[in-house]
């Protein structure tokens, strides 16, 4: 009787061979997308895909996840779980979620779907179809779990429309048109590298196991359910690296400055999850800066130790992006207490229980920079002087986030930090040395940069005045301002059986 | 051997619990820190487990390849075969 296969045998017999020689055209003209970005691949077949993962047992493994997951989101459905929630402002961050995320997996599922046209190599080319797949998934899913909220709560009515339109949107939007629009190889170094393998982590993990502590348990299933094909994900954003650096030395400086260029542009968007983690979680099981030091410093720092006999090193400037961790959250989260008339979510100032657990989570900059700054605020607020910015902020022309950083690593905390370049006699602002180096090495990519402020000043969104541009981005007006007194507060309070709120006096409405 | 971190994360569920047990087994010198639905397994250099002892705790017979079904994330590099899987730092 013949003997078992071990899976190593296994798989190679059912995976590799599938690929064939064109005869009627040229295998360049095939793959026509595979050289010009200067990567040189002299053989595909040493391609080693991390897990030992068979398309039948792919679709045995995915079906069974999906089943659970649907599962927890009918009995969710079906008890109202919704009432469930530590409180109904932690909907702020599935709105969050479901604008700028969503979108981004869908994109996703599109780039590697193509991506498993373009390269030669069947074993890449099996890997990319799954994650295609997975992607599919992971917006389906996210649609499905929210569309329950979204049936009791403002905002989140229209995700993929706002994404295309929305000032704070352009911002995932941005990052990830930069690596559609770039070659495979870059594009792929991206997304399952520089912000899968690096920094995922940081999305799914901390934040979905927040979710899990507010109570959110359809939200914690669908993002644990993501995140388990995310391992997947990762260890082909690794391993692709490694073939590269395998392939030819010439490989190096290439791949070395797409991990650089795509550190820095993935860190940016993830200020958002900074704000989220820190502000939009009523009950926050682990603050901003514990998840980057425990998901970047160690993690990146073993890996990179790993890559090292590559010549492979740390992402350029990843040394400011941990010093601004004890700074990011709290900032970006003033940037929308200011702007939060012209967004699609509501958002409050920490309460006095947030703020101490902010001074214990930030025991070096919080008391210091930023506890004033919201106190100062409150006070304002309870004068009948809460404070909107009614003009329209300078966007860094690479992440396009309000020039809202500041000059960390000078050790000048309290100094906007911003950057200029020239080109073909214009001028471009960026927020910090990293987006100025990847404005300056492409700048003809960046200077057609579709930059929210500039488009509406010429004209191109809905109007001139800030309810035609909300509109145009097809928010309604209880959409946005101050949780409390918003339209989702009332209706919160309604479903619980308190007193409502007094009527909204700062929705997006009153404050235009 | 490398003393640099590698880590698995599971989902806090009975599905994932033979897992986590075969980790804890296994591996006497790694860490469990347990969070809101998730448990996060560290290890230095090295995490493994193998087929035999996740079947036995699970009472019936495993296929390695079911924790795809309750992984959140891992750290490391892979080494899967039918009776064993690990991640290692080099």
């Amino acid at each position: 009787m013949a003997k078992k296969l071990n899976m190593r045998k296994r798989y190679e017999l059912l995976t590799r061979g599938l690929g064939w020689e064109p005869t009627y055209q040229p295998k360049d003209k095939v793959f026509a997308q595979e050289a010009y970005e200067g990567i040189k691949i002299t053989d595909w077949s040493k391609w080693e895909d991390p897990f030992r993962l068979t398309v039948d047992a792919y679709w045995k493994y995915q079906a069974e996840k999906d089943k659970k997951l649907y599962a927890v989101m009918d009995s969710f459905a079906q008890n109202n779980a919704h009432l469930n929630l530590a409180d109904a402002s932690y909907v702020n961050a599935l709105k969050l979620f479901i604008q700028g995320v969503s979108p981004l997996e869908y994109a996703a599922h599109r780039n590697f779907a193509r991506l498993a046209r373009q390269l030669s190599g069947e074993g890449a080319q099996i890997a990319c179809q799954m994650q295609s797949i997975d992607e599919l998934r992971h917006a389906q899913t996210q649609i499905h779990t929210i569309s329950h909220y979204n049936k009791h709560f403002h905002g989140m009515h229209d995700p993929f429309h706002m994404f295309d339109r929305v000032w704070y949107l352009s911002v995932p939007k941005s990052y990830f048109d930069d690596a559609s629009s770039a070659g495979p190889f870059e594009f792929i170094t991206s997304v399952s590298f520089s912000f899968e393998y690096l920094l995922t982590n940081l999305l799914f993990v901390p934040f979905m196991s927040g979710a899990a502590y507010n109570g959110d348990m359809a939200t914690v299933t669908f993002g644990f359910s993501a995140q388990s094909d995310e391992s997947r994900h990762m260890t082909l954003g690794l391993e692709i690296i490694k073939f590269l650096l395998e392939q030819h030395e010439d490989n190096l400086p290439i791949v070395q400055g797409w991990i650089d260029k795509h550190f820095w542009r993935a860190y940016r968007l993830l200020g958002l999850v900074a704000m989220m983690q820190d502000y939009f979680l009523p009950e926050s099981p682990m603050s901003w800066k514990e998840g980057w030091q425990i998901y970047f410093v160690e993690n990146a720092g073993a890996l990179f130790n790993d890559l090292g006999r590559y010549g492979l090193q740390m992402p350029k400037y990843h040394e400011i992006a941990t010093a601004e961790a004890d700074h990011i959250s709290h900032q970006i989260f003033g940037t929308f207490y200011n702007y939060i008339h012209a967004a699609a979510f509501n958002l409050g100032l920490p309460s006095e229980a947030k703020m101490n657990w902010l001074s214990e989570k930030y025991p070096d900059t919080f008391d210091k920079y930023y506890r004033p700054r919201m106190e100062m605020w409150a006070q304002m607020e309870k004068e009948g002087k809460r404070f909107f910015n009614m003009g329209l902020p300078q966007l860094c022309q690479v992440c396009q986030i309000p020039m809202c950083f500041t000059e960390i690593a000078k050790d000048d905390p309290m100094q906007v930090s911003y950057r200029v370049s020239e080109y073909e006699g214009e001028k471009f602002h960026t927020c910090s040395d990293g987006c100025k180096t990847i404005f300056d090495h492409e700048p003809e990519k960046y200077v057609n940069a579709w930059l929210p402020v500039h488009q509406i000043f010429q004209g191109n969104c809905g109007g001139a005045a800030v309810p035609d541009v909300l509109n145009w981005y097809h928010f309604h007006p209880e959409d946005g301002g101050d949780y409390v007194g918003s339209a989702d507060e009332a209706r919160w309070k309604a479903m619980k059986g308190e007193a409502a709120a007094e009527a909204p006096k700062t929705s997006q409405a009153d404050a235009a | 051997m490398s003393e640099h971190k590698v880590f698995m994360i599971f989902q806090n569920t009975a599905d994932a619990q033979p897992f986590i047990s075969a980790f804890e087994q296994e591996n006497p010198r790694a860490t469990l820190d347990y969070q809101p639905g998730m448990v996060r397994i560290e290890g230095l250099g090295e995490l493994g487990i193998t087929q035999a002892v996740v079947s036995e705790l699970a009472g019936r017979d495993v296929n390695l390849q079911e924790l795809h079904l309750t992984l959140i994330s891992l750290s490391g590099n892979i080494d899967e075969d039918d009776d064993y899987f690990r991640i290692t730092r080099h």
